[in-house]
């Protein structure tokens, strides 16, 4: 990606990254947490972090 | 001797396994992923492809099908379970062996064919038979298979013999941790490789190395 922006011109961006974000309606946001430990992250390689909308 | 190749939505490389495991000797069949059941295998192929599309992480939602539920069971019993590829990423997700597999260093996928390295093993371990440093020519195809795990759990792997695989010097494709292409875990009867066994088991397509790893297979179902 962080290739492909100045082959179409946009110049001067640079460290890219790519995230993913999951948006969910929870009846008990307690256990949102225990979720992205279980399923939406894996701990190991990846930090989540949890935003209220 | 039965072998039994998981089937998920998604899978791409369950022929070939099935294929494999019929050179190597013996009854193959497929189990589809919505099976409970195993049938009585006795040994294990997760195979390669791209699970329910991978699209959460590779191998994150297959793990809680029936069929992986299953595959669980027949581990803790001490059963042989090989995991290909994404089948190695589906056995990581589900905490059957050790560490992660990232994007590859450099971002794009990779299809080449590597020269692995055999790591000695514990005595019960899928290594058995081989040479010590014994060396395999076996296709890697893969966009992330970048092995990762903190330095301590690296050390402790190390130190129990769960490093099965490694890639000889100037094959490591990915980018992978200490070359780390494939670990089994503490008890040895669950191994996972990044590299595709399943497609060098015919002349036609180069070399038969691969048999050997469905072998290893073979010997700890026995």
């Amino acid at each position: 990606m962080e290739r492909a922006l100045p082959a179409l011109g946009f110049e001067g961006v640079g460290h890219v990254r790519v995230g993913r974000m999951v948006e969910l309606e929870a009846e008990d946001p307690e256990r949102l947490g225990e979720l992205c430990e279980k399923l939406l992250a894996n701990p190991l390689i990846e930090d989540y972090e949890i935003q209220p909308l | 001797m039965i072998w039994g190749v998981l089937q998920f939505p998604g899978s791409c490389d369950e022929r070939d396994a099935l294929h494999a495991c019929e050179v190597v000797g013996g009854e193959a069949r497929l189990i589809w992923h919505e099976e409970r059941d195993l049938g009585g295998v006795d040994a294990v192929v997760v195979p390669g492809g791209f699970s329910y599309g991978d699209y959460l992480r590779a191998g994150a939602i297959a793990r809680f099908s029936p069929a992986m539920e299953a595959v669980a069971a027949h581990a803790a019993a001490g059963g042989p379970v090989l995991g290909i590829c994404n089948g190695f990423q589906v056995l990581c997700e589900a905490g059957l062996l050790p560490g992660a597999l990232l994007r590859n260093a450099d971002l794009r996928f990779v299809c080449r064919q590597a020269d692995l390295l055999v790591v000695d093993g514990p005595k019960t371990g899928l290594s058995d038979g081989f040479s010590a440093h014994q060396r395999l020519s076996i296709p890697v195809k893969h966009g992330e298979g970048r092995y990762y795990a903190p330095e301590e759990m690296l050390d402790a792997l190390e130190a129990r013999g769960q490093v099965a695989y490694r890639y000889a010097e100037g094959h490591n494709p990915n980018g992978s941790v200490r070359d780390i292409a494939g670990v089994r875990n503490e008890a040895g009867n669950v191994v996972g490789l990044m590299p595709h066994p399943e497609h060098a088991v015919d002349p036609l397509t180069g070399s038969t190395d691969g048999r050997a790893v469905f072998k290893a297979l073979e010997r700890a179902a026995a």
